[in-house]
């Protein structure tokens, strides 16, 4: 690179402590809504940088990690002003549209470096989160202890016990598993289970110690294998808290639990597991999921469709899916709350899965609504049980049509908003968190969200958590009230369930958001207030006894001066009387 | 309690023509309890008509469907049901008790449909003589969405037959208007004064009114007040307002239509008008005289600020009465639903539903035209003028909206009331007809939801820009509904000429005082001052003081002169011929241009201009005292969740809803309030009558999304369960395809 590009600071252009300036080029950035830009782009190792001529326009700061495709758009023979340039599709419901001159190779320059850098993989350099040297007071890998999350569970007791994992290696280092159950028992289980994903505990309830296991589906194949110590094994999961029925959640719909016996998988039958109800729970597989993602977008983005958007909204499906993932996690908080205890699986128990134990944990632990367990709920059951998000997100690969990609985590997040906006006083964090969350889920800055498992990327880069911790308070819900042994049960209907509109169509100037949130802005001017009058009220009290003490048959001299500060303090209080 | 039977865990409710209760069930209640004639505590003039027991009601609690037993009556005023069961003493219940009707009351008004239901098929009732079998169910559908269901089975037979007859009869037959309660109830009650003017709502019905109006507004028009006895127009109200060159001659010509009424003037000096218009497009005699007429009248609107005037027939672009109608009708039918089942089945194309009916696009249409008003008025600094045939609907909408957009003081609890004391009662809008409260047959083509419809677009606003108003959503709900109340003088008449005469007919038999109908706006008669609460919005920001100095803005002079109006005349070019010929040569020039420039413009250049205004306005900082304009994209119209889901159980999000945040907001406003009172009081040394404006309910109240509408009886932990087919989902290739291309198989 060149180094005297290193020397002049740009105002404007923030620069992360490893992050370097590779490429500034002259350039016209072609913004759906306000029209072509004149300005200059930089480009650095970490984000994509373009700042408008005119001071007032707007600029961008994308890092590169959101980026999936890059297109040369215009030949040499387009015709037409601005139509020569690149197009850049990002993971975050937008595009970028560059022109640029057809002069020099200032196109080719830009795409390769572009190209470069935004898919290190594919070049075999790597993600900027290991160039990164931002310090952080607070170790934020720190912030999740397995052993210390189960002990605030009441784990281990007397019937479930941790033991170290030495079966399956996408699962966490420690697993929560029967006492009954040996380590030979576990090993028989592995081989009965995709990927030896064999059920563990995720969740038990304080009082009822129900339970939420966790697992991938049973191997049963065409031929309709049994396996008993499968079976032997769900049986005493059942009986640790007296469960007479143990419900086994399959979270695909039916059709497919029954395709995937073809390629030897499948789900619990009812002969063989006689003691269990299973319930499918009809949640689509990524597939599904990106498709109904990618048509969200072709309605919102660059511009809102405009004349059918209710049932342009419907034929997306997105929210549709988004409902059937709270009911079924509805279902899991139910029954557990109800004190049954339940199985949760779909094909290979980490998408699905992870989405349904995640949120029916977040209905009935009051712990992970707050900020601090909210971060270990991701960490627990999205990090630690191998949620493939190298795969999901494709970091820094230039395969973009790559069939393993799929907003299963964006949904996730989506229905945990959806749970903020019918709960807007349960959750201790605020939708601020959960947009910081996705930004850097695509950012390649942080080390949280590459892998697919838990892996030795902790020692090499800074966690998303460390960043988070840093700036708490702007992560703060002002009206959150605490509500211990509360359970949460959001309305799974189409007439609650509504487009985040902040998230997903938040590149629309035209579709207002206001900053800052006018509630949170009143609250807050409240609480000032509050504490205005109330150090107003202590000084009158001192004063006043003062007085008393002195001179009581005196005029009370204080109280000329005093009565003109609340008429002051009145002018202040923009309130309706 | 009976039974508790149906539906919540994963299985469909039964429906709710079963019969929960088993026979034995019923023959020992009966013996158990000696049925008791139970009246309600009736209001005054309310006399009873009919009474039937024992009958069944069903109810959802908390998403479990039940049986109560009780009586049925009927009165002047409502049909009631009696609760056999004791009525619930809970702090909740009374919070936000209506004063004249009770949760099991439903005012005659109010019924919107009646359907019997005979063994398990319901069929619509339009008449109370029925051929062959009596219905054993009553459903009885609200105009404000809620449904019942009474049993008439276990009653005796002579009496099920004269309940039915008697409801059927008061409710769905035409009836005169002095049937209708208000006049009993008003005779027998005094006229409360004081209650009145809080909050201070201006009636507009004095010449006093009107001149402080345009006084506040610094308009440049004339008062007209020689309609007093009506002579110039049943049409108009007694005062009004027009421009200062409307002759008195032109005044009388045309029964009041023509004549452009002054809604409301900018700070620049240009003016809204509104107009009924005259039929210009016949081809007949009188056809040159409204030209002319108009032309007159356009000439003096136009006189009114820097000689421009754009007109706007409404009815050339937006739904017609019966087209809104149409699609309430339509919309409505999505909220009375029968049970759990249904619920569920419509949640699947619950969007589409939504838009096929239509409703959030007239919204959107209408605060779309009150946005190219708006416009004209800030950017253009031109006169509008708006006309319709009467001139009492949809300009009644737009005029409103228009001014509540640009006028904070109408977002104020008093300036909102007096906005609709001036445009929509002393405008005539025929509330009598739109409502069709007397189910006269012949006023069924008028009825029409226009007034709702202006409150639906209030809650547009409201919702979009919440600190800017100073009444709650709560408010508007139940503004809506008093609509259906038949107590209020304010929704009950067609026009103030209607009003007088009825009231002159009245006194003429030698009474002693002339009658005493409550307006809407004396909440004392529904609600106490506790309940009244729930009408502040804890988000609203009075202006502070050192705001409240008249702002000047910024406004270069020459752009007035430059901005032209993007289009004006629309009707023949032949009206046109002669315009403004007495103004002088420079004058005539000026309008050659407008006029050239509006040629030019092309509908769509109309649509972009206005989206170009609405951009330019938001990239401005957000001013909640300023001018407001809604943002009409797609996602940000919503449906009034409060109004249409807060009878529905599963519907209702326990613990939580929007109402979590108001309610600790307004928690945290009444301390503050507690705080400065007691400074006051420290600090002056006097007892200072500290009044709460903020509802404290206490913290021991479950909330619900429904809050204050119904509150949860009991803490459910059933949560409601979706249920139903997901055809609307896809099944294609993807669907079929694994999540992973190789299974690990160990």
């Amino acid at each position: 690179c060149n180094s005297s590009l290193r020397m002049e600071p740009v105002p404007g252009l923030p620069l992360l402590p490893g992050e370097e300036r590779v490429i500034d080029k002259e350039i016209i950035y072609m913004c759906p809504f306000s029209g072509a830009l004149k300005g200059k782009v930089f480009i650095t190792n970490y984000r994509l940088f373009f700042k408008s001529t005119d001071m007032n326009k707007s600029v961008l700061d994308v890092p590169l990690g959101v980026i999936s495709r890059i297109e040369k758009v215009g030949g040499a023979t387009s015709r037409g002003e601005n139509s020569y340039g690149l197009d850049i599709t990002c993971k975050d419901m937008r595009n970028l549209r560059f022109a640029l001159k057809q002069e020099g190779h200032s196109r080719r320059d830009m795409f390769d470096i572009l190209f470069r850098y935004a898919f290190p993989l594919s070049s075999n350099q790597s993600l900027f989160a290991f160039l990164n040297q931002e310090k952080f007071e607070e170790n934020g890998w720190d912030i999740y202890d397995p052993v210390q999350e189960f002990s605030r569970q009441g784990l281990p007791n007397e019937k479930w016990r941790i033991t170290a994992n030495e079966l399956c290696e996408t699962y966490p280092s420690k697993l929560v598993v029967p006492c009954k159950a040996t380590d030979e028992d576990l090993r028989k289980v592995a081989a009965f289970r995709s990927r030896s994903r064999i059920p563990v505990l995720s969740w038990i309830h304080p009082e009822n110690q129900a339970v939420i296991v966790r697992c991938s589906q049973p191997l049963v194949g065409m031929s309709g294998k049994r396996s008993k110590d499968d079976e032997r094994y769900l049986e005493i999961i059942r009986e640790a808290n007296g469960t007479s029925r143990l419900t086994i959640f399959d979270a695909r719909p039916n059709v497919n639990a029954v395709a995937n016996k073809a390629t030897g998988g499948g789900y619990e039958g009812e002969d063989s597991y006689q003691n269990a109800d299973l319930v499918f729970l009809d949640i689509h597989n990524i597939h599904v999921m990106r498709e109904s993602l990618r048509k969200l977008k072709d309605i919102v983005y660059p511009n809102v469709e405009e004349s059918h958007w209710l049932s342009s909204l419907e034929s997306t499906h997105w929210l549709e899916h988004i409902k059937l993932v709270l009911a079924g996690a509805i279902q899991v908080a139910d029954k557990v709350w109800s004190g049954n205890s339940v199985l949760v699986h779909c094909s290979d128990g980490w998408d699905r899965t992870a989405q349904l134990t995640s949120l029916a944990m977040l209905m009935l632990d009051g712990y992970y609504r707050t900020l601090r367990g909210f971060l270990v709920l991701v960490e627990k059951e999205w990090l630690s049980f191998g949620h493939k998000f190298a795969s999901r997100i494709g970091h820094g690969d230039k395969n973009h049509a790559d069939a393993d990609r799929s907003p299963i985590f964006v949904q996730f997040i989506d229905c945990v908003w959806q749970m903020t906006k019918q709960f807007p006083t349960a959750f201790e964090f605020n939708e601020r968190l959960l947009m910081v969350i996705l930004d850097h889920l695509y950012s390649c800055r942080f080390g949280t969200f590459l892998f697919n498992c838990d892996s030795e990327v902790k020692t090499k880069t800074v966690s998303l958590w460390s960043f988070i911790n840093s700036d708490q308070a702007s992560y703060i819900n002002p009206f959150y009230a605490v509500e211990n042994g509360c359970v949460l049960y959001p309305v799974a209907s189409m007439r609650h369930l509504e487009l985040w509109v902040t998230y997903y169509i938040r590149w629309n100037p035209r579709v207002r958001h206001q900053h800052p949130n006018p509630m949170e802005q009143r609250y807050s001017e409240l609480l000032a207030l509050k504490a205005q009058y109330l150090k107003k009220l202590e000084e009158l009290q001192l004063s006043d006894t003062a007085v008393h003490l002195s001179n009581s048959s005196a005029p009370p001299t204080h109280l000329t001066n005093s009565s003109a500060s609340p008429t002051q303090l009145v002018t202040h209080l923009r309130t309706s009387m | 309690m009976l039974s508790t039977l149906g539906g919540g865990g994963g299985k469909p409710a039964k429906p709710s023509f079963v019969s929960y209760v088993t026979p034995e069930e019923i023959n020992q209640t009966e013996k158990e309890c000696s049925r008791k004639e139970k009246h309600p505590d009736l209001l005054p003039g309310e006399v009873i008509f009919c009474s039937a027991g024992p009958v069944l009601k069903s109810i959802k609690d908390d998403l479990f469907q039940r049986v109560v037993y009780g009586t049925l009556l009927c009165t002047n005023f409502r049909v009631s049901f009696i609760s056999d069961e004791a009525p619930s003493d809970e702090e909740a219940a009374q919070l936000f008790k209506n004063k004249l009707y009770g949760e099991n009351d439903i005012p005659l008004t109010c019924v919107d449909h009646i359907y019997g239901g005979f063994d398990d098929k319901k069929k619509l009732i339009i008449s109370g003589f029925v051929k062959n079998k009596y219905p054993s169910k009553i459903i009885v559908c609200c105009k404000d969405l809620r449904l019942f269901h009474f049993s008439l089975a276990y009653a005796k037979e002579e009496d099920a037959k004269k309940i039915f007859q008697g409801i059927v009869y008061h409710c769905l037959e035409p009836k005169s208007l002095k049937c209708v309660f208000a006049f009993s109830y008003g005779e027998k009650t005094l006229l409360n004064k004081e209650n009145q003017t809080k909050p201070k709502t201006v009636m507009f019905d004095t010449s006093e009114d009107w001149a402080q109006e345009i006084k506040r507004t610094k308009g440049n028009c004339k008062l007209i007040s020689n309609n007093a006895d009506f002579s110039i127009s049943a049409k108009l109200p007694q005062f009004f307002i027009v421009p200062t060159h409307v002759t008195q001659e032109d005044l009388t010509k045309f029964d009041g239509k023509g004549i452009p009424i002054w809604c409301w003037s900018h700070h620049s000096g240009c003016a809204l008008f509104k107009t009924a218009s005259l039929p210009l497009m016949q081809e007949d005699a009188s056809s040159q005289l409204y030209k002319s007429y108009m032309e007159g009248m356009l000439n003096a609107v136009a006189q009114t600020h820097l000689y421009s005037v754009k007109t706007e027939e409404l009815s050339d672009s937006l739904p017609t009465v019966q087209d809104i109608q149409q699609s309430y009708s339509k919309f409505k039918q999505f909220f009375l639903l029968d049970n759990t089942n249904d619920f569920w089945m419509t949640d699947v194309k619950w969007f589409s539903s939504l838009e096929g009916s239509c409703w959030l696009d007239i919204i959107r249409q209408c605060l779309a035209k009150a946005v190219e008003v708006v416009e004209c008025l800030e950017k253009e600094n031109t006169n509008v003028l708006i006309m319709e045939e009467e001139g009492s609907d949809l300009c009644c909408v737009i005029s409103s909206l228009v001014q509540l957009m640009f006028d904070p003081y109408y977002r104020t609890l008093g300036g909102f009331q007096s906005l609709i004391q001036k445009e929509w009662v002393m405008g005539g809008h025929r509330f009598l007809d739109r409502c069709n409260h007397l189910h006269l047959k012949d006023k069924e083509q008028s009825q029409a939801p226009v007034f709702l419809l202006f409150l639906e677009s209030v809650w547009q606003l409201q919702q979009q820009y919440p600190p800017a108003f100073q009444f709650s959503e709560t408010y508007l709900t139940v503004l809506s509904d008093s609509i259906d109340v038949s107590v209020f003088s304010t929704f009950l008449f067609n026009s103030p000429h209607h009003m007088a005469s009825i009231a002159k007919a009245m006194l003429e038999p030698g009474q002693r005082s002339p009658v005493n109908w409550p307006t809407v706006w004396d909440w004392s008669v529904q609600f106490d001052s506790r309940a009244q609460d729930f009408f502040i919005n804890p988000l609203y920001m009075e202006r502070s003081r050192q705001d409240k100095a008249p702002r000047k803005m910024p406004r270069p002079k020459h752009q007035r002169h430059q901005s032209l109006p993007s289009s004006a005349f629309k009707f023949s070019p032949s009206a046109k011929k002669g315009f403004l010929k007495d103004e002088t040569d420079s004058l005539k020039k000026m309008l050659r241009v407008k006029r050239l420039s509006r040629w030019m413009n092309s509908p769509d250049s109309a649509q972009a201009s206005t989206r170009e205004f609405f951009v330019a306005w938001q990239r401005r900082p957000l001013d909640y005292h300023g001018l407001l304009l809604p943002c009409l994209e797609g996602p940000t119209l919503r449906l009034w969740s409060q109004r249409y889901l807060r009878w529905i159980p599963e519907a209702q999000i326990f613990g939580g809803g929007s109402i979590t945040i108001l309610k600790k907001l307004a928690d945290l406003l009444a301390e503050v309030q507690d705080l400065r009172g007691n400074l006051d009081r420290q600090a002056c040394r006097a007892d200072f009558n500290h009044q709460g404006v903020v509802a404290r309910a206490k913290s021991s109240i479950q909330l619900s999304s429904a809050f204050p509408f119904t509150m949860p009886r009991s803490r459910s932990f059933k949560p409601a369960i979706p249920i139903g087919p997901l055809h609307s989902l896809i099944t294609d290739s993807l669907a079929d395809q694994e999540d992973e291309e190789n299974l690990g198989i160990v």
